[in-house]
């Protein structure tokens, strides 16, 4: 028999509805794996109480024949950045020293709704801020991937730990966030599948903000499969964000059938990049021949403001982060370094509280929002952002899904890139423009580097079409047929 | 009259535009469901919005929406159709969020105008500029501790509509009868209670001073803490008298904010950190558009109360009062609906004339609002049924009412208790005439000989002999029959 811990959520499910096992065996299983697995630090707080408790709780309503939600049993790690009732969140950051909220996300409410048992919460690039899980105040996430030199690398980012705990088998699945590529580019860097839905299909209430207008919820699998089943349970219109959707949740799962015949797959001409690593390119190339065997029509088609986003993204996320972190103020809850005046306090706790990447970040969109600088910046970006979204919506009118490259590299090692914020950036270089245009993505695993490490294919989908986004997804999966695992 | 104020220099005129931030009447705040009543225990109305905990969002309230949208109505004014709200970024205690949600750049409400009533009977218009909702902050206290400061986050979130006037405003008096107005008609309205001493109705005061004739508008300052409509007319007069004595000593006024000291007279400038603010505007991205449809707008429309300026043209048209007195009566809706209560009727003058002079000569006296009046609406009515058919004379009424005001009993109560009923019994008031005549041998000669000017003195005499309660008319018909 396979191992618990090595199981898709849909082979767990089977299992759980079949009696081979029980919630409580697949939890210690992986709270044991947990524990083995300190040293990839994916975790900021373990919560194994909570999750033997709710896994009892599951087996009782199996037992009971009582109704089982669609991930009842199902162990997963949630992302740092998500409230948790009575349990530490932190955003990765030393502000939020000791902050317990007393209210649960809507997103971590649904899936424990649906029965899912929390298993702890995942590290991450302090408030979602980085592409490689370096700026956590709570130290770096090592990738459970190693290459031929056996170096430390690094998961991707902002949702490292989330990635490494899913990709080392420490949780059949986890949450995560993406506001330029933090689930995607994570996904790609770890060998797994991560889904950044529409923005506005699951709630941003009680997820700690970073870009109002960019940040969404979303599912970090090991299967297709396995992200419809959860994102079907993490999704839905929350009256308590403005920007949440009121539309139906469909059965993403059942969108699943294998046929995608006549598909109008785009291939985005931009996204070929010059100095594009030639092993990124012969894997996007061995994607689309997956596709056309499979019976999709590849067309080429263009999104002419391609090279904009990456400028524009770093504009608009800035700002908006600038003001959403105002609010850890060392006033109310979090750290709080005292000062001689309120402007010293301010200064001393935000300095202390706030790490490099973070600090950047918020001088860099306070100084875009500023007066005489507003125009040439902002609203300048706003206005790029709206091309970049006409170019999606005008490809669309032709082809039904894009598939691209998701991140242009393999994962890198730990101390790569450190110096070089721009270089960084780099990395989200194919997954910043459908964020900027609200648009869903998925990253799949599709075939291994030259240093045997795992790189994933993206495709973009139409605005609340996760079900043909993820049935093309689930096609490429199986023809890719990716079977790699960190050592 | 124009408001002109004498220097050294020349003669100066003073250039006026007012910031009103009107609370909003809502049982919950404009983006969280927290209660907003005056007066709670501190941090008792607070939810998580409130508190600015980290991945809570804002979710307007729509009833917030209607009231800004019914103010708009009701000074006229365009409403938008599409608004947007913008985060004002700035750091404060009590401040939670770190910004404060307004609407900067697409207010709600565009161009409308207030008609001051001024005290000579004349009205002016006053253009304004805007109205656009924003959330208030919490209140800081520096005055409990010797060493902290506390916040009370009650207020933190509150629905505010801050009012921008265009600068029309040219006097002390100016000011006082728009913020008079203004206040009447949200009232009116019933979207702000206008309360001054609450602190539901505030006002920072934007004054410039120029020579008379001169066109450009010189720097101007803003004034602020100023929480009475008195408190403004003053402010205005010392800032401006400030300003005219910086430009003639030679130097220049400074576009700046201050701060109105009422207890020593007189405006000083902020500390510069509190206003040297860039405040990084832009568009609430936890927020969309706020989009509303012309029949949204048309619905409130068609639910809006007769506003004071209408009230008063009726006042003038319907029922021939005067534009003072109609102005004086619909200034407060209490007041003119006390007025119309006693008015039915009755001519509507003679209720007019008996609510200013009578009604509010008491109500002065004793300090009181009409809602407290100790006559009520019914028993003035009651009051001038008895004048009307001729039960009591004008002069024995207005001792009635001075019974009422102090025993508070009913006007019939009074007359029957008291035996003050006219007396119309021709046989009565013939014998207190003959007796009269009888007793005045010389003035009736008088008379004969011409002189009915003396008419009068026997109408006296027969009040005096009757304690007042003959019907004058009759008394005067009879007499002039028996001196013939």
């Amino acid at each position: 028999m396979t191992k618990l811990t090595d199981l898709t959520i849909s082979a767990a499910r089977d299992g759980l509805n079949g009696g081979d096992f029980t919630a409580v065996e697949l939890t210690e299983a992986h709270i044991v794996a947990m524990e083995d697995a300190r040293g990839l630090n994916a975790f900021i707080t373990e919560t194994p109480d909570i999750a033997l408790e709710r896994a009892g709780e599951s087996d009782g309503r199996r037992k009971a024949g009582a109704a089982v939600g669609a991930m009842d049993g199902i162990p997963v790690a949630i992302k740092d950045l998500f409230c948790t009732e009575g349990v530490l969140t932190t955003a990765g950051s030393h502000i939020l020293d000791g902050f317990t909220p007393p209210y649960e996300s809507t997103v971590s409410g649904n899936l424990r709704a649906a029965g899912s048992v929390m298993l702890g919460k995942t590290n991450m690039d302090e408030f979602a801020m980085g592409s490689a899980n370096i700026t956590s105040y709570y130290g770096n996430v090592i990738n459970p991937w190693k290459g031929k030199d056996g170096k430390d690398l690094v998961p991707g980012g902002s949702s490292g730990g989330s990635a490494a705990a899913v990709a080392g088998r420490l949780a059949l699945a986890a949450t995560g966030t993406d506001t330029g590529g933090s689930i995607r580019q994570p996904a790609s860097f770890s060998g797994i599948v991560g889904l950044k839905p529409t923005y506005g299909r699951c709630s941003r209430w009680g997820i700690v903000a970073f870009a109002s207008s960019l940040d969404q919820a979303g599912p970090m699998t090991r299967s297709v499969r396995d992200a419809a089943i959860m994102l079907g349970a993490m999704a839905g219109h929350d009256p308590k964000d403005s920007t949440s959707a009121p539309v139906e949740v469909p059965d993403f799962e059942a969108a699943l059938n294998g046929d995608i015949k006549g598909l109008r797959v785009g291939i985005p001409k931009e996204y070929r990049m010059d100095g594009m690593d030639p092993e990124i390119d012969k894997l996007w190339s061995e994607g689309i021949d997956m596709m056309k065997d499979g019976g999709a029509e590849i067309i080429d088609v263009s999104l002419p403001n391609t090279e904009h986003a990456l400028p524009t993204y770093y504009i608009i996320a800035p700002a908006e982060a600038s003001a959403n972190l105002a609010r850890y103020d060392g006033v109310r809850y979090g750290l709080r370094v005292d000062g001689d005046s309120l402007d010293e306090m301010y200064a001393n706790t935000r300095a202390e509280g706030f790490g490099d990447e973070v600090q950047r970040r918020v001088l860099i969109g306070a100084y875009v929002l500023s007066a005489g600088f507003y125009d040439a910046y902002y609203r300048k970006a706003q206005r790029v952002r709206r091309l970049i979204s006409n170019d999606f919506k005008k490809a669309y009118e032709s082809v039904d899904v894009l598939l691209t490259p998701t991140a242009p590299s393999a994962a890198f090692a730990i101390a790569e890139k450190m110096d070089d914020p721009v270089a960084m950036y780099l990395n989200d270089v194919f997954t910043v423009p459908a964020s900027l245009a609200g648009m869903p993505g998925i990253s799949v695993p599709t075939g291994l580097s030259h240093q045997g490490l795992p790189l994933g294919l993206q495709l973009i989908g139409k605005p609340f079409d996760e079900e043909t986004l993820l049935k093309a997804a689930d096609v490429l999966e199986a023809a890719a047929g990716f079977d790699g695992r960190p050592a | 009259m124009t408001y002109i104020l004498e220097g050294d220099t020349g003669d100066w005129e003073v250039v006026i535009g007012l910031e009103v931030h009107a609370q909003i009447i809502s049982n919950s705040k404009l983006f969280s469901g927290s209660a907003t009543s005056f007066g709670a225990e501190p941090n008792t109305h607070v939810s998580l919005v409130d508190a600015a905990m980290p991945g809570m969002l804002p979710v307007i309230n729509e009833h917030c929406i209607e009231q800004a949208v019914r103010t708009g109505l009701g000074l006229k004014a365009e409403i938008n159709l599409v608004s947007v709200f913008d985060r004002k970024n700035y750091f404060y205690a009590d401040l939670p969020q770190g910004y404060q949600i307004s609407q900067l750049y697409h207010p709600i409400v565009g161009e409308g105008t207030v008609i001051l009533d001024l005290d000579d009977g004349s009205t002016r218009e006053v253009g304004i500029e805007r109205l656009h909702m924003e959330q208030d902050a919490g209140k800081s206290m520096h005055d409990q501790d010797p060493k902290r400061s506390f916040i009370d986050l009650n207020r933190s979130g509150t629905g505010l509509m801050e009012i921008v006037s265009r600068p029309d405003l040219k006097s002390p008096e100016d000011v006082g009868a728009y913020l008079r107005k203004l206040r009447s008609i949200l009232r009116y309205l019933g979207t702000c209670d206008g309360n001054m001493d609450e602190g539901s109705m505030r006002c920072d005061v934007n004054v410039s001073v120029r020579k008379v004739g001169e066109i450009e508008l010189r720097n101007r300052a803003e004034v602020k803490n100023v929480n009475s409509v008195r408190f403004a007319m003053q402010a205005v007069e010392i800032e401006a008298r400030r300003q005219i004595d910086v430009y003639e000593d030679g130097g220049d006024v400074i576009q700046e904010t201050r701060l109105f000291d009422s207890v020593n007279g007189e405006t000083r400038p902020m500390r510069s950190k509190e206003h040297a603010h860039d405040y990084r505007y832009f568009p609430d991205p936890d927020l969309l558009p706020l989009e509303l449809t012309q029949e949204y707008v048309d619905n409130i429309k068609a639910t809006l109360p007769e506003l004071p300026d209408e009230r008063k043209a009726r006042y003038m048209g319907a029922f021939g009062l005067s534009a003072y007195d109609a102005g004086v009566l619909v200034a407060e809706r209490d007041t003119a609906q006390y007025y119309e209560e006693v008015a039915a009727g009755h001519d509507p003058k003679l209720a007019a004339n008996w609510v200013i002079s009578n009604l509010f000569a008491v109500l002065k006296e004793k300090g009181v609002g009409i809602s407290e009046s100790p006559v009520s609406a019914k028993s003035l009515s009651k009051l001038l049924d008895l004048l009307k058919d001729d039960t009591i004379s004008g002069r024995i009424a207005k001792d009635v009412f001075e019974i009422m005001v102090a025993e508070g009993k009913e006007a019939e109560a009074i007359v029957e208790e008291k035996g003050l009923k006219q007396i119309t019994d021709t046989g009565a008031i013939e014998t207190a005439v003959d007796e009269v005549i009888a007793n005045s041998p010389e003035q009736v000669e008088q008379y004969k000989s011409g002189n009915e000017k003396i008419a009068g003195w026997f109408v006296g005499q027969v009040m005096k002999a009757t304690g007042g309660k003959a019907n004058p008319p009759m008394v005067n018909q009879m007499l002039k029959d028996k001196l013939k």
